[in-house]
């Protein structure tokens, strides 16, 4: 039994966080029911839908009178910074903005489920800024008007610096109301020794040799896209019919028994103990675990295609500190900071000129150090090429939740079996 | 005036637990039965509509689940009791002195999470782990053979993380069964057989009886056994709930699956209670 695996904190933060996840969404209806009858205690929404981009009125209506207060409290997620901080103590030692970065999401849906009671009702959820991810859950908290519009003006280093690719996302254009943090890919990672050379999704339907031996994962999102990917549809336009012919792909590898499991952040202790051979993948977590415990999975873009997601700066619409949190996050589109931060968390860099900086501080580098910060400048999961990016597809987008619902409902039979 | 008291301390006495359970479970279960019957979405709310049908549509869609997780409770419940019953009789009848140190023991695996007991299974099972290699590499069993992600492995979990609520009611049972009783038994002829199943095991059924609505209950709605030992074969109607809830923001769906389950669990309970005639065993209990 290894230790490293044992205390893994990621599979165990899927595991505890939902327990308390779910005790908070009781808590959220106790309270709304106490005193009251039946029918009272509807779960509150915003009602309004907020527009997809913001107007201009808006930004200038939530930024009117907001000024620095000094301290920045920040919603981070577990394992996404160097855990000794450098890029806060800098932007403290710059600003003078005391920062307090919290590891406290977790899972996307937990994360909203949490923080959606305290939204609603126009209070502080503790927090200026936060990291969330271009799931569902965006456009609930986007659709909600839980976020801030952002004030461009105040994000010069952005304008410079950010990739082409990441100013106009399908799932928030104009960046209206977020900047990415760091993207990912979500691609098939695979113990080469076991299985041989593997190249795409047809390997993991048909591959005799991983009859058994392959993890999908139980997010359904995710799970959804490879479906599609498989069928030959790009999941950002695919509609409803598409997505029965992707869970009837889906279905049929579960059925000729090619599915060891589906899985959520575990995934990658599944491989690491041989449980799967090939598994879809987060790019970021193959680097890391190949780092960590001395292994050479290797990591593709299917054949057919990957996806790309983005982890995105936000403001909560409640923020006390939203002035503090914007310069934040422009401080991260210093080329400096993108740099070190990239250095540590190897997923992908949102400025491209991050890689420059790299080469240019390995120079200064010897031995391993400088073979190390050259492999991740050189790293196409971390800077991909032109060629990369063509393979890497959106997420489908849902115009309305009842769509999501829909498209939930389709592949959820799929992993609760 | 103190016969006032008097009559009042009973209620004084029952007032914080009153409370809690109104507090921590009235109002919820109020709250959640509602919100069972409402319609919307979690972006624009939900709204009461007295939508029952919510229910039967989550009955039809999850049914192999609630029939499932009842099948593992069952069985784990009933590998306890045979399980436990030696434990809890070897410990009151031949534990001695040590007989604390023995139900320590027994409750010792409780200081450690029980997430991080069930995750170290997982490390042990896996199919290149220290267990399966061995016997994969002596030719005893498939290059495809795994316990990882079978209904084996997710009632082995059940059975391991529950085993304490059986051993420790029968052993109190057991406990205060007076040894003269077993004494007379001998000295009437019985043989041992014949003094455990007539005297012994009757003794002890209020503590069966407790330790099966302390096992069956919990087993049946656990989520996590299955979630980190079982595969998308093995899924428990708690994980249902738990994805409802929490990835898909269903709430109606997820309410209303737990009002089922509770009537489910509920009405097997009641069955079960009249079908062992629990006011007998209650009475035994109370001497």
């Amino acid at each position: 039994m290894s230790a490293s695996n044992m205390s893994d904190p990621t599979l165990l933060r899927g595991l505890t966080q939902r327990r308390f996840g779910r005790r908070d969404a009781l808590r959220l209806s106790g309270l709304a029911g106490m005193g009251a009858a039946l029918a009272a205690c509807g779960v509150q929404g915003q009602g309004t839908q907020a527009p997809a981009s913001a107007e201009p009125d808006a930004v200038a209506k939530f930024w009117a009178g907001k000024t620095k207060t000094g301290t920045l409290n920040f919603a981070g997620w577990p394992l996404y910074m160097d855990p000794k901080k450098p890029e806060l103590k800098k932007f403290t030692a710059k600003t003078g903005i005391k920062v307090n970065y919290q590891e406290v999401i977790q899972e996307m849906g937990p994360w909203f489920a949490k923080v959606q009671p305290q939204l609603s009702a126009g209070q502080s959820i503790g927090f200026d800024l936060m990291v969330i991810t271009n799931s569902f859950q965006f456009t609930q908290f986007r659709d909600s008007g839980f976020l801030a519009p952002l004030d461009h003006s105040k994000l010069p280093n952005f304008a410079k610096n950010a990739g082409a690719a990441y100013k106009k996302e399908a799932f928030d254009p104009g960046n209206a109301y977020s900047i990415p943090w760091a993207s990912g890919m979500t691609g098939i990672a695979y113990d080469e020794s076991k299985t041989g050379p593997i190249t795409g999704l047809a390997d993991l339907w048909n591959n005799p040799k991983l009859k058994g031996k392959v993890g999908m994962f139980s997010d359904i999102q995710e799970l959804g896209n490879f479906g599609l990917l498989k069928a030959g549809v790009n999941p950002a336009e695919s509609t409803e019919d598409d997505w029965e012919k992707a869970a009837t792909e889906l279905k049929k590898q579960k059925a000729d028994g090619y599915v060891r499991n589906y899985y959520d952040q575990g995934y990658i202790d599944a491989l690491g103990t041989g449980e799967v051979w090939a598994t879809q993948a987060w790019s970021g977590d193959v680097f890391q675990k190949n780092l960590s415990d001395n292994r050479n999975f290797k990591f593709i873009i299917p054949e057919e295609g990957g996806t790309i997601w983005t982890d995105n700066f936000t403001i909560p619409i409640t923020a006390k500190s939203p002035v503090d949190a914007i310069m934040a996050m422009d401080f991260f589109y210093e080329v400096a900071n993108a740099s070190t931060l990239a250095e540590y968390i190897n997923y992908v860099c949102p400025v491209p000129a991050a890689q420059a900086d790299m080469r240019s501080r390995a120079a200064k580098l010897t031995g391993d150090d400088k073979e190390a910060l050259l492999a991740v400048a050189d790293s196409k999961l971390v800077f991909p090429t032109a060629a990369e990016y063509a393979k890497l597809h959106y997420y489908v987008a849902f115009e309305a939740t009842s769509e999501q619902q829909k498209f939930q409902k389709t592949f959820e039979p799929i992993v609760l079996g | 005036m103190n016969r006032v008291k008097r009559q009042i301390a009973p209620y004084l006495l029952v007032l914080p637990g009153g409370i809690w359970l109104l507090i921590f479970f009235a109002v919820p279960m109020v709250a959640m039965l509602s919100l069972s019957l409402q319609e919307g979405d979690i972006v624009h709310g939900y709204q009461f509509t007295g939508h029952w049908q919510t229910y039967t549509e989550a009955i039809s869609a999850y049914q192999t689940q609630i029939y499932r997780s009842l099948i593992y409770g069952a069985i784990t419940t009933i590998v306890l009791i045979a399980m436990a019953f030696p434990i809890a009789f070897w410990i009151a009848f031949y534990g001695g002195r040590r007989k604390s140190t023995y139900l320590f023991l027994v409750l010792l695996p409780f200081f450690v999470s029980f997430v991080l007991r069930t995750i170290s299974w997982r490390q042990i099972l896996t199919d290149e782990g220290p267990l399966l290699s061995p016997l994969r590499d002596a030719g005893l069993i498939g290059q495809s053979f795994h316990i990882l992600g079978t209904p084996f492995a997710v009632i082995g979990g059940l059975v391991y993380n529950f085993l304490p609520f059986m051993v420790l009611p029968i052993y109190v049972a057991l406990e205060r069964i007076d040894p003269r009783v077993v004494e007379a038994a001998r000295d009437l002829y019985a043989n041992p057989i014949t003094t455990f199943r007539r005297v012994i095991f009757p003794l002890a059924l209020p503590g069966v009886f407790a330790g099966v609505l302390m096992t069956f209950v919990p087993a049946s709605s656990d989520f996590v056994n299955s979630e980190v030992l079982g595969s998308s074969d093995t899924t428990m109607i708690g994980q249902v709930i738990q994805a409802q809830f929490l990835d898909n923001s269903d709430y109606p769906t997820a309410s209303a699956l737990s009002f089922v389950l509770m009537l489910v669990l509920l009405i097997g309970v009641f069955t079960y209670a009249r079908i062992l005639g629990t006011e007998d065993v209650m009475k035994v209990a109370a001497r």
